[in-house]
């Protein structure tokens, strides 16, 4: 079968990698390019583990082909961090015990950033129906609504 | 050293504290490992082919064509294995029953369910292996089946087994049957009971199955050798348990298998059993290569073990002022393709929250088409407490008392004797519905169409087979070796704040890792809300096998008696009343001099740990019912619960509300649509609806902490409480806001609407 070749920024970093046509970008970020802190619960876009921007738009990284990435920028929770300093959110979900198993946490804090992108100040309700695209089985959304809404005040200033 | 240690109350400085869990930092940069994020060079990629049908014969297999397709490396099917006798055998204390292990990871003479495994490839890639599976022929025979619980109980009902003759029944049957088996419990007697009785109160009740919902899919990578040796890396509740199971039907040596276990993305009891982990390995072993395999969810619906859906019989006689005469309760529960439900552990549960001289459970365990069940959160508890506190709200409300109250009156407490075997200890089921009743929410004001329900629920806890060793390094720093998964809950901090509790360090100096099957002694699964209990018991043991042996490297390095040498905040001090002064030594100056004084300093433990303490929660919830739609909306959400101590409040909170929340998806939403030829429809989590963040509200808690005597902290489990309430207080709260009760779950709009529009054409 052959394969495609694609160049791609992941991170800010350019990278090449090779994939079938039917190979989704979470796949290409998984197995082709090694970055598998994007998780795959399953697979149909229904529960957000793999949440990733492509050019600053919050997408399912398992409903784009890795075609589909060339040229474009991608972002994803390996490049959450600026080195040893945490973002904001992160460090707001371990002080927050927002996370227990942590499949879903990479997909739910980069959609939580992308909407503190966009609304730097949302309400509780704003939060829970932005993130009702991200599954978590584990917390019952509690502790990770009260992380989002610190961070985003914090990240306010306020 | 002693193997169990009992409660003893001490000014606490860490317990009770909340530091940021081990593992946090991981999980939040993407860095943690979970099943399918383990790659080895040279490995393959295994599928599994599942049946098509509920029910066949399997008359052929021929992986020929896929074999002969290039990038395959090897197919495994039935004829691979080796036949397993019917016979329990033991692993750790779970008993299993090897010949269904090994026909629920691949079948034999039938396919049994939807999404039964009938062969496995190993490829080169993915496609390639997907390419494979489409060329294995199976031919198979279609048969009747069965996947409705009543149905299946009854003569004539498709047999799943040929061989199958209900167990518990005298004198043995003379013909097969899907009841696989029949158990009783009971005191006293329930006709007398019933006789007393002034008010009696007998209702049905179904549900469906539901599934964990666990995100991440089960996932894991097996190399084996060429000199007999098998590494495994899975994500697993229980890798001593894992590696007895692969051991077993591979018939290797147990110490042949190593099985290292990866971060864990959610269980809750659906990660005890094996699945595609002894394929994987037998792949590897065919293929002389290291064989990766990741379920997709799709598999994971269609191929994992549900709980069981059941139809509950409950009857209760009370007396006018409220009394508790007699109870009886019949359960049916769905096996799966295999017997095994936990309709044991929910005939126990159903009224233990109760102090009751009359008391009769009936359970079958029924074989139907349909995925082998496996445990979920408290197995089979919020199945059978549906049911019974469902009658329990209506019983009260029938006399004219507050539920809360009505349950005040009929508590179990210290000393009650329960109807399956002990009596019960110091536990704090009374204590919960008295925080409860004190609770602001108890008596918020509620507006048209809204109503507020209580119910509870108690669960036994369990200790079993625990090791862990504590080694302290060089730098006085200490690593904390366990084997029990931390599946989500925080417990490798747990065990780590109360190591440093006892050493008097901080937190951050001991280093909590779970250790690979090589690495320690067999333990039991993280099951049974076990780990803090029995895991802390072991290394609260290793701990104070630490300090004995630095008060003795201290006595010998300033030359003074053991009895001179006292173990405080961390460092050897001379003791009150010893009779020597010496200079104290902290814990990194005995670590430094360990090595040229005797060798490194270690603590270790193995243990059964015994006397668990049980659980008791009592939750209450208000909704608010749309009557034209049939949508019911969670509007608040209270959980209290006796967790005896909480080593780490924040972890204890959001087991609370983790348990609470799928409490809430099982009572709303969560269902299995099968169609008529018995195939799953909603192998998916678009259909198959679990609760998201806009569904629920915040859910409060309220912990308990009555001590577990049988802990050095008092510790009691806390996280399968939590998933046995929410079904019943939600149908109570429903009937409390429109008048309607519900016997029927889930309670998903359609179903709701129905039953709405059902009551007023029957007013009509």
């Amino acid at each position: 079968m052959s394969r495609n070749h694609v160049s791609t920024t992941v991170n800010g970093d350019r990278v090449e990698f090779l994939c079938e046509t039917g190979q989704t970008l979470l796949e290409a970020l998984r197995d082709e390019l090694r970055l598998t802190g994007t998780k795959e619960g399953c697979g149909t876009g229904d529960c957000g583990a793999c949440s990733v921007t492509v050019d600053g738009r919050l997408v399912c990284a398992c409903l784009m082909l890795a075609v589909e990435a060339e040229g474009k920028a991608i972002q994803t929770i390996e490049g959450m961090a600026a080195g040893e300093a945490l973002h904001p959110l992160q460090k707001k979900f371990i002080e927050h015990a927002a996370l227990q198993c942590g499949i879903c946490t990479p997909g739910i804090l980069i959609a939580a950033r992308a909407l503190l992108e966009r609304n730097p100040d949302p309400s509780e309700s704003e939060v829970r129906y932005w993130l009702a695209g991200n599954l978590c089985r584990c917390t019952g959304y509690h502790k990770i609504v009260d992380a989002v809404l610190d961070a985003a005040r914090e990240m306010r200033g306020a | 050293m002693p193997t169990t240690l009992k409660y003893q109350e001490k000014d606490l400085k860490l317990v009770g504290t909340r530091p940021p869990r081990p593992d946090g930092v991981d999980k939040v940069t993407g860095r943690a490992r979970f099943g399918a994020d383990y790659n080895l060079p040279g490995q393959l990629i295994g599928k599994v082919l599942r049946s098509p049908h509920a029910h066949a014969r399997i008359k052929s297999i021929d992986t020929a064509a896929a074999l002969a397709l290039p990038g395959v490396k090897a197919v495994v099917t039935r004829d691979d294995f080796a036949e397993m006798p019917d016979e329990m055998a033991a692993v750790g204390e779970l008993m299993i029953n090897f010949r269904d292990v090994t026909r629920n990871m691949m079948a034999r003479e039938k396919a049994l369910y939807d999404g039964h495994p009938v062969a496995a490839v190993a490829a080169v890639s993915e496609s390639v292996a997907r390419a494979a599976l489409a060329l294995i022929k199976v031919e198979f025979e279609v048969l009747p089946h069965v996947i409705d619980v009543v149905e299946a109980m009854q003569p004539g009902a498709p047999l799943l087994h040929e061989d199958q003759f209900t167990v518990g029944v005298k004198p043995k049957p003379e013909r097969p049957s899907n009841i696989a088996k029949r158990l009783e419990f009971g005191r006293g007697d329930v006709a007398a009971g019933f006789a007393q009785a002034e008010v009696i109160v007998e209702r049905e009740f179904n549900t469906k199955p539901v599934h964990q919902g666990y995100i991440e899919p089960q996932a894991c990578l097996a190399s084996y050798s060429a000199d007999g040796q098998a590494e495994l890396w899975t994500s697993t509740q229980g890798h001593f348990v894992f590696r007895a199971q692969c051991a077993k039907v591979l018939q290797m040596e147990v110490s042949k298998i190593r099985v290292t276990p990866t971060e864990i993305g959610g269980g809750f009891g659906g990660k005890n059993n094996i699945y595609n982990e002894a394929l994987a390995i037998a792949l590897s072993r065919k293929s002389n290569r290291p064989v990766k395999m990741v379920m997709t969810r799709e598999e994971v619906f269609r191929g994992t073990g549900p709980t069981p859906g059941a139809n509950v019989k409950v009857k209760l006689g009370c007396t006018r002022d409220g009394r508790i005469t007699a109870a009886q309760a019949e359960l049916n529960f769905q096996a799966g393709a295999f017997p095994g439900s936990p309709v044991n552990q929910a005939s126990m549960c159903a009224f233990t929250r109760y102090d009751l001289a009359n008391v009769q459970v009936v359970g079958n365990d029924v074989t139907v088409n349909r995925p082998k069940v496996a445990a979920y959160r408290a197995p089979g508890a919020p199945i059978a407490v549906f049911g019974v506190e469902s009658v329990v709200d209506e019983m009260a409300k029938k006399l004219g008392i507050d539920p809360i109250e009505f349950r005040l009156k009929n508590a179990a407490k210290e000393g009650t004797q329960t109807y399956y075997g002990p009596r019960l200890g110091p536990i704090g089921y009374i204590q919960t519905l008295e925080a409860a009743r004190a609770h602001a929410h108890y008596r918020a004001p509620l507006g048209p169409n809204q109503g507020r329900g209580v119910a509870t629920g108690f669960w036994f806890n369990i200790g079993n087979e625990t090791t862990c060793a504590l080694n302290l390094q060089e730098d006085g720093t200490l690593t904390l070796m366990l084997g029990t998964i931390d599946v989500a809950g925080g417990s490798r901090a747990a065990m780590a704040m109360m190591v440093a509790e006892e050493l008097g360090i901080e937190f951050e100096r001991v280093r909590p890792v779970v250790g690979d099957t090589a690495a320690l002694g067999f333990n039991f699964l993280t099951a049974g809300s076990r780990s803090t209990f029995a895991s802390g018991m072991a290394s609260v043991i290793a701990a104070r096998q630490v300090i004995e042996k630095l008060r003795a490297r201290v006595a010998k390095i300033r030359e003074v008696p053991l009895e001179a040498v006292a173990w405080k905040d961390g460092q050897a001090r001379p003791a009150e009343g010893g009779g020597a002064q010496f200079a104290p030594m902290t814990l990194a100056e005995i670590a430094k001099m360990a090595g040229k004084t005797g060798g490194t300093i270690a603590g270790h433990a193995e243990i059964n740990a015994q006397g668990a303490g049980p659980g008791f929660g009592t939750h209450i919830v208000d909704v608010e019912v749309d009557r034209e739609t049939g949508w019911i909306r969670i509007l608040r959400y209270t959980v209290v619960q006796d967790v005896g101590k909480a080593i780490h409040p924040a972890y204890v909170e959001g087991q609370l509300q983790g348990g609470a929340a799928q409490g809430i998806g099982w009572a709303l939403n969560e269902e299995y649509f099968y169609g008529d030829d018995g195939v799953l429809q909603n192998p998916g989590f678009l259909d198959y609806r679990m609760p998201v963040a806009s569904d629920l509200p915040y859910i409060d808690t309220v912990i308990v902490e009555v001590p577990n005597p049988n802990h050095p902290y008092g510790v009691r489990g806390c996280g399968e409480v939590p998933i046995i309430a929410p079904m019943a207080a939600i149908a109570n709260a429903v009937e409390n806001a429109i008048g309607l009760r519900l016997f029927a779950q889930p309670f998903s709009p359609p179903r709701v609407l129905k039953a709405i529009e059902d009551a007023a054409a029957a007013r009509d």
